[in-house]
């Protein structure tokens, strides 16, 4: 069997020149069932990983949209062994990178935080709020257990920065678009500079999130030389605002597919 | 990474447990306070306002009559004499002019009493600087004097609606704001708490409550305080207090922070009080109000500046080696407190003070010579009082 880098590295390589999609998913929002239902969508929709977010009270690194979903979700009775549920289901399909702030993994014990993600079938871990230097105890574990722990990089990091993400990154580089907190931005992208900065510090594919929110812009971030596409707050929104969240977000995730083709 | 020089741990708390966006923005602002703060012209400019402006040192007054209801010596720490009226112009003012060295023009502050908010928008005033204040909604309601005091100063206030909108939703909106104008904006945080090298700065600029205090009861009693007294919301008003005494071990340092309706009712502002594991909240691991699964809970206190879940790491690092000692005061005894100390002495303290206060005048002690740092004045919060006690 493959472990969690295995199966990100084989999703990234079969993709065959086009940038593999992948939209992130509020895990419990609207409440479990619900968001295991999108997540499946997500799947039949074209996706090629999903982002799998823990809903967490205070989420520092994202805009209203997934703020609220987050908080949706944790009113719905969200909890970390729910979602890992909707993990391990959704496992079985594709390879899922979870999305965790520090204090939920804090909460539970870094190195049983990692097996219990592990034993669910996630394949990656991201913790926005964790900076390679507060990381080492966590990619420690997430070594041990298989489990890619996928390095951010910003606009804003240095050169320095840069490199020692880039080298340390697992699975894949997860590159933030613009200085900012997750949310749609209608502003046409140009993504390619801070693409270029990021490959030449690492090895390893390069995955382009926040703020892309229409095809034309994941169209236009592919081009640009992403790996990767990331979309997060069009399709939370679509989830709040449709009457059927699971099949209006799967038409959404085909438009995203089709723009990458 | 970089060497660090500041202190980034207190024991096990504190770090930067923030998004790598703002990773470069605080090690800049940690190497611009490392140079400002052995830099003479800075420190001459900031000693100047401190001074001149703000009203520095402020005075250590006896407080006869509360020393009687005591039965021991009281002295006030006076930061309720500063210029807007709370212990809060020491940080923002010596953050602002720090803010200008490092050529950022924009200010982003966040308060939860209003004091911080206020005294940011003053030092923006000052030094022509843009400001925008996040404020919890609830906040805005009960400390409407602060509000209006902010606009005229010429900031921009913008209301949280997110979760209880109390100051740890204003906190998270600024950080936000940060996050997405790093580049030409500086956040200046109002208490001891945040990201390295938050902590370490704004005791460095509030440590001047303590030395003066100590330099003041010296030539006054001949000897140290046997106890230094401050309230704790996040904790800057109380490091400031303390720092000067820690090397003494004689003095006793105790923070009192927000016991709401009762520790055991669970709505309470008193995490290092109330112990159990420590957590993460807006960029560093300290003493925390939380749940099994680590989702933050919501504080409570009448006091909007102790109405916050977490606390400075710092603190948790001076209970957690025994130098200090942290203990609670509720709602209504702070209220008593207040009303006290407005009878007895004509000083209407702050709220958040008054519980310090509450603390020296009922809970028995050895002591006979207390140091109370009265943090702020009371005028913002008389509405609120006044309402509260059915007048
Ligand atoms: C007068 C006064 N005292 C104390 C506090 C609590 O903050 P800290 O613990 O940082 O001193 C505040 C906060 O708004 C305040 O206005």
């Amino acid at each position: 069997m493959m472990n969690g880098a295995e199966r990100i590295a084989a999703a990234f390589s079969g993709r065959k020149g086009r940038a593999a999609l992948m939209p992130y998913l509020m895990g419990g929002f609207p409440d479990i069932e619900t968001s295991l239902g999108i997540g499946n969508a997500y799947v039949e929709g074209g996706a090629d990983l999903i982002e799998l977010g823990v809903p967490f009270s205070d989420p520092l690194a994202d805009g209203p949209v997934i703020q609220s979903a987050g908080s949706a979700a944790l009113a719905a009775g969200a909890t970390l062994d729910l979602v890992l549920g909707v993990a391990g289901e959704l496992s079985a399909r594709l390879p899922i990178v979870l999305m965790c702030y520090s204090n939920a993994i804090l909460a539970r014990g870094t190195d049983r935080f990692v097996d219990e993600i592990a034993a669910a079938g996630v394949s990656g871990l991201i913790v926005p709020d964790l900076p390679l230097e507060e990381a080492p105890a966590t990619s420690k574990s997430c070594a041990a257990a298989g489990v890619a722990f996928v390095g951010l990089a910003a606009p804003t990091s240095t050169d320095q920065r840069l490199a020692a993400i880039g080298a340390a990154t697992q699975g894949f580089l997860y590159t933030v678009a613009v200085a900012g907190t997750t949310g749609e931005r209608g502003d046409d992208s140009d993504y390619g500079e801070v693409i270029a900065r990021v490959r030449s510090h690492t090895s390893a594919p390069v995955a382009l999130g926040f703020g892309i929110s229409t095809p034309e812009q994941a169209s236009a971030a592919a081009g640009a030389g992403a790996d990767g596409v990331i979309i997060g707050s069009r399709l939370v929104r679509e989830a709040a605002e449709a009457d059927q969240p699971p099949a209006a977000c799967k038409t959404l995730v085909e438009q995203f597919a089709r723009a990458l083709r | 990474m970089s060497e660090t020089k500041l202190d980034h741990r207190f024991g096990p708390y504190g770090g930067q447990y923030v998004p790598e966006t703002l990773m470069p923005a605080l090690a800049e602002l940690e190497a611009a306070w490392l140079s400002a703060r052995v830099d003479d012209d800075f420190q001459a400019e900031l000693g100047r306002l401190l001074r001149d402006y703000a009203g520095r040192p402020t005075p250590l007054y006896l407080a006869e009559r509360l020393s009687a209801a005591a039965g021991r010596t009281i002295y006030l720490k006076r930061e309720d004499l500063i210029h807007t009226g709370a212990h809060k112009i020491n940080n923002a003012l010596g953050q602002a002019l720090l803010a200008v060295r490092m050529g950022k023009r924009r200010i982003i502050a966040e308060t939860g009493a209003g004091q911080h908010g206020v005294a940011s928008a003053t030092a923006c005033a000052l030094l022509e600087l843009e400001c925008v204040v996040y404020m919890g909604a609830e906040d805005i309601r009960r400390q409407a004097p602060n509000v209006q005091r902010m606009e005229l100063l010429g900031a921009t206030v913008v209301a949280v609606e997110a979760g209880a909108r109390t100051l740890k939703e204003a906190v998270s909106e600024a950080i936000r704001d940060w996050v997405t104008n790093v580049a030409d904006s500086h956040y200046i945080i109002g208490s001891a708490v945040g990201p390295a090298p938050y902590p370490a700065i704004v005791r460095d600029l509030q440590r001047c409550i303590g030395d003066e205090a100590r330099a003041q009861i010296l030539e006054r009693e001949g000897r140290l305080p046997q106890r230094v007294i401050a309230c704790v919301g996040g904790g800057s008003n109380a490091i400031g207090a303390f720092t000067a005494f820690v090397g003494d071990d004689d003095v006793e340092l105790i923070g009192v922070e927000a016991a709401g309706e009762g520790i055991d009712s669970g709505r309470h502002g008193a995490p290092l009080t109330a112990g159990g594991r420590p957590g993460v909240l807006h960029g560093s691991l300290s003493a925390l109000l939380q749940d099994d699964e680590g989702q933050i809970a919501e504080a409570h206190s009448i006091s909007a500046g102790l109405d916050y879940p977490g606390s400075g790491p710092e603190h948790a690092w001076l209970r957690d080696s025994g130098r200090a000692t942290y203990v609670a005061v509720t709602d209504d005894e702070a209220l008593a407190a207040f009303e006290r100390t407005a009878q007895l002495e004509g000083i209407i303290p702050a709220l958040e003070p008054a519980h310090a206060i509450h603390y020296a005048l009922h809970v028995p002690s050895d002591s006979d010579l207390d140091l109370i740092c009265l943090s702020g004045r009371g005028d913002k919060d008389l509405a609120e009082v006044l309402k509260l006690l059915g007048r």
